[in-house]
């Protein structure tokens, strides 16, 4: 085990580390951004409205990342002609983009379906209610259907937040130096082999407790409200959870 | 419209086959695992425990590429410079196949473990006590009783695991095994035409989407049958 060679890459495994963040953070924020109209159409009564949207679901649900990837960076090369008659050929050469953009719509599709699963499960006596009041159809999404999905949805996206950090590490395969692109640098270099593939595994795994402990905190400060007082006590007083 | 796949469709063929080998014999390793893992988390031994808390936590806190470069390029490093210290030098040199067949196993034999461990907590403590109150052995109840019916537990959560799983054999193409990805990567070397062929590859791995879901349905049914439905 050579552990001074660990420790001298720690920098650089760690800027390998904030690539790695970026992507995810960018992918996240503009795929959930799409996800929330993309659940919407999905549950439209229009089937020209619905179908785009289930087949664009289940495609990325369906096929490996990897060759997603693959098909917008090495593929895109087939369309240049085209692309860069539309001017967008700047973007899809470089490898950055079609990560993010790969990742963002991969991401997108797997939010979706989480949000429809959700906005489904919504209490259709909530729902009635609202509509006695005389919400209109926006308001009555926007202050009740929504904020009520997004809260059901949380456990399931805390998931995807996870999986997506790590299928992250794909894009080394792509030529990008994320984390898991650093390292297979390095091994390349020095051949530790073990030692560093090891290292980089336990910051993935230190990352990916650090997204679920956040992730928990947040719901009990949303859920706050939904726990039991008296369980809580009886908790605490024999020290066992009651059914 | 069919487009021109230069002769190299048969190749793609080949390699889906060689997709569906792995997929379903790292299947059958991951269920193994699972079952051992669920033991071990139930089991009222600490050592066992731990072992099992270990392993579900380190292989699902890891990406996957990393666990497969980690195990096909570390350990026949780890095992030669172990070996060449101890003064026995040993040169292993992996098979691509059983490399990737036993670290796809070893991740989703984690997953696995946590789809048992839910069923067997589902199987109701009272039909065990009975078995055995009539005087059946722990291994004749657990044969008798506990495994007939864990499938019905266990099985949507093992189709999720099947779909991860045969999604994740595309990783393997980066340790030369000439599955359906690899095969793809070779028709795009020699023909120029990427999207053609990666579409087409994605299409095949859809298309084994589509029939799982199917027989996972088939399944469930057969798993579920002589079962009260609400």
């Amino acid at each position: 085990m050579n552990l001074s060679l660990v420790i001298n890459s720690l920098p650089q495994l760690l800027s390998g580390l904030l690539i790695t963040l970026e992507i995810t953070a960018l992918a996240l924020a503009i795929g959930l951004a799409l996800a929330v109209p993309l659940a919407l159409m999905r549950l439209s009564k229009n089937f020209l409205v619905r179908a785009p949207v289930y087949g664009f679901i289940f495609y990325f649900r369906g096929t490996p990342l990897l060759v997603q990837l693959f098909l917008v960076y090495y593929g895109s090369g087939q369309f240049r002609p085209e692309l860069e008659a539309l001017g967008l050929w700047t973007f899809f050469r470089e490898a950055y983009f079609c990560a993010v953009f790969t990742l963002t719509l991969n991401t997108a599709a797997y939010t979706a379906e989480i949000l429809r699963g959700a906005i489904q499960a919504v209490p259709y006596g909530e729902i009635e209610a609202a509509r006695a009041m005389g919400m209109s159809r926006s308001l009555l999404y926007r202050r009740i259907i929504l904020p009520k999905a997004f809260r059901i949805a949380l456990p399931a996206y805390s998931n995807e937040v996870v999986f997506l950090f790590q299928a992250t590490s794909l894009v080394s395969i792509i030529t990008l130096l994320d984390l898991t692109g650093v390292a297979r640098v390095l091994v390349a270099r020095t051949f530790a082999v073990y030692e560093l593939y090891i290292a980089a595994g336990l910051i993935y795994l230190a990352c990916t407790y650090l997204i679920l402990w956040i992730f928990r905190r947040v719901e009990q400060r949303l859920f706050a409200h939904l726990r039991r007082p008296e369980a809580e006590k009886a908790k605490k007083l024999t020290g066992a959870a009651l059914p | 419209m069919v487009p021109d796949l230069h002769g190299y469709g048969w190749m793609l063929l080949r390699g889906l086959e060689l997709t569906l080998l792995v997929g379903l014999a790292a299947l059958f390793l991951a269920i193994l695992l699972g079952l051992l893992g669920a033991w071990g988390k139930s089991s009222t031994s600490p050592i066992a425990r731990s072992l099992a808390a270990t392993y579900t936590t380190v292989v699902r806190g890891v990406p996957e590429l990393l666990l497969i470069l980690l195990v096909y390029y570390g350990t026949p490093t780890l095992i030669q410079n172990l070996s060449l210290q101890w003064g026995y030098p040993v040169f292993i040199d992996l098979d691509p196949f059983w490399a990737g067949t036993l670290t796809l196993g070893f991740i989703y034999g984690a997953f696995a473990t946590e789809v048992f461990r839910g069923a067997f907590q589902s199987i109701p403590p009272g039909q065990l006590e009975a078995a055995r109150a009539i005087g059946m052995s722990r291994s004749l109840a657990f044969r008798r009783i506990v495994l007939p019916q864990v499938w019905r537990f266990a099985l949507p959560g093992l189709g999720n695991v099947w779909m991860v799983l045969i999604k994740a054999t595309a990783l393997i193409s980066i340790i030369q095994l000439d599955e359906l990805m690899r095969s793809a990567q070779i028709a795009v070397a020699a023909t120029k035409l990427p999207f053609t062929f990666y579409f087409i590859a994605s299409l095949f791995y859809l298309s084994i989407t589509l029939v799982s879901i199917l027989l996972q349905q088939r399944f469930e049914a057969w798993a579920n049958r002589g079962t009260q439905r609400a």
